[in-house]
């Protein structure tokens, strides 16, 4: 088990309508050799409540799909998802917590308060990514990314099935990457090595 | 980064006056949702920075009772994980039933949307009349309106599908009063429940059960404060007691894991065994 260190760099990202085609498409442009920890938030409002979400991932990810835990370490060319009807923190200490607190931009979990966690955690080390999404979640958790110095890519709203959620992201945030689908998972594989 | 470090030393610092002046500690509490919470207090409040909250907890006595009711902001259903209660009536409660008197604890019980649910589920068992049930939280604006029974209106669908769910013999209905926006739940849901102010982090056993429900609560504590709590509910369970956590709570990786075993995992369900 590798676990992940604090100059690593962490992924995360945020989905809501439409998000499950896009996380996908996302997660099967990584390699099986990813160096970093990978964690994938879909909105369970979305109507994904009760499917096995790890399952229908896996399928097409190169990469291991588990459920994030409660304590358990960050690890990295793991993909963590997050559990439905809970929030996701990560902590200083890179593990991760959960919380049954009120929703946060009408959603739990939600990306804002995942994010926000993150950029505390690993400051410039965070990689945000919004995807489709007919609300305004993530935008605040992506302000908080960007304002730590980490990175943030955001799906092009032209061709997310929801634009709003990309749309308010890049409004409130902004981006450092604007990309259609096809391009966001090829960047995040190409990361790694333009990082080393 | 600056502003960042200098919140930490504000958190810690507010960490201490609250244990110093009032004996709560929350230096065990999972740092990144405590952080939410006290931000949302002090926004909640109008204090200009922690430092300011830690000064009002120092100066004003009875701000102590805000505070506490803000950092643990108790969000819960009935019948929360429906298949939860219903492994409970199916079968935890059949061999509960074979005790002369049953005795529940449920710890961290916050608006007590589960102390009515196990209330309910006792009485359509037959059992209530036999049994008690300690429900306690830490937040004492909590309990008060635990013990009030009334929740918004707006939640009795969500309630009735769970109860159905778990189910539910009548109809959820037939135990509460709607009123205006709010419900109210039969008083004589509560003739057996005893609520008392309990702090997992620093007080002792509380009495000795045979059912222990908290859910949803040990995700905000670390490992010391979790294995604390739990050596503390394996210390309150007669032998062969039932433990109930929550959907993503286990007992995994804890010191305690070796003293219980699962019986039903889904449900979240262990059940003490003798030392072996």
């Amino acid at each position: 088990m590798r676990h992940a260190s604090p100059a690593q760099r962490v992924v995360a990202i945020g989905a809501s309508v439409g998000g499950l085609e896009a996380l996908k498409q996302v997660l099967g442009a990584l390699p099986a050799d990813y160096p970093w920890p990978v964690i994938a938030l879909l909105h369970t409002s979305a109507g994904y409540r009760g499917t096995r979400l790890d399952t229908l991932l896996a399928q097409r990810c190169a990469l291991p799909v588990r459920e994030a835990e409660a304590r358990r370490p960050l690890e990295s060319g793991v993909v963590h998802l997050a559990p439905a009807g809970y929030h996701l923190l990560v902590e200083q200490d890179l593990r991760f917590s959960l919380s049954v607190d009120e929703k946060v931009s009408y959603v739990r979990p939600s990306a804002d308060v995942l994010f926000e966690s993150l950029a505390e955690a690993v400051g410039a080390g965070a990689i945000g990514v919004i995807l489709t999404g007919a609300n305004d979640d993530g935008a605040a958790g992506l302000a908080a990314i960007r304002a730590r110095g980490g990175l943030a890519i955001v799906q092009d709203p032209q061709e997310a099935q929801a634009p709003q959620m990309p749309q308010a992201a890049l409004r409130i945030a902004g981006a450092d990457h604007v990309l259609p689908l096809a391009a966001i998972g090829a960047r995040l594989a190409a990361l790694p090595r333009e990082s080393a | 980064m600056q502003d960042k470090d200098a919140e930490e030393l504000e958190i810690g610092d507010f960490i201490r006056t609250l244990k110093a002046r009032h004996g709560y500690d929350f230096a065990q509490y999972a740092p990144a949702s405590f952080k939410r919470r006290l931000r949302a207090l002090r926004v909640r409040t109008g204090a200009a920075s922690i430092s300011a909250l830690s000064r009002r907890v120092t100066d004003e006595p009875a701000f102590l009772r805000q505070v506490l009711a803000g950092l643990s902001v108790p969000v819960s259903e009935m019948f929360r994980d429906p298949w939860v209660f219903e492994a409970l009536r199916r079968e935890v409660l059949p061999i509960l039933a074979s005790y002369p008197r049953i005795h529940i604890w449920q710890a961290g019980c916050a608006h007590g949307e589960e102390v009515y649910s196990l209330a309910i589920l006792l009485q359509e068992e037959g059992l209530y009349d036999k049994s008690q049930i300690f429900a306690t939280d830490l937040n004492d604006v909590a309990l008060e309106e635990a013990a009030e029974g009334i929740y918004a209106a707006s939640s009795a669908r969500l309630f009735s599908e769970n109860y159905q769910r778990a189910g539910g013999r009548y109809s959820l209905s037939d135990y509460f009063h709607a009123r205006y926006e709010r419900i109210k739940f039969d008083e004589s849901l509560k003739r057996n429940v005893t609520f008392a102010s309990h702090n997992l982090s620093t007080d002792g056993v509380f009495a000795e059960v045979q059912l222990i429900l908290c859910r949803n609560v040990l995700i905000y504590f670390n490992d010391a404060l979790q294995n604390r709590v739990l050596q503390l509910f394996r210390d309150s369970l007669v032998h062969k007691g039932f433990l109930c956590l929550g959907s993503k709570e286990t007992l995994a990786h804890t010191t305690v894991e070796r003293d219980f075993d699962a019986f039903d995992l889904p449900a979240r369900l262990y059940r003490r065994h003798a030392p072996r």
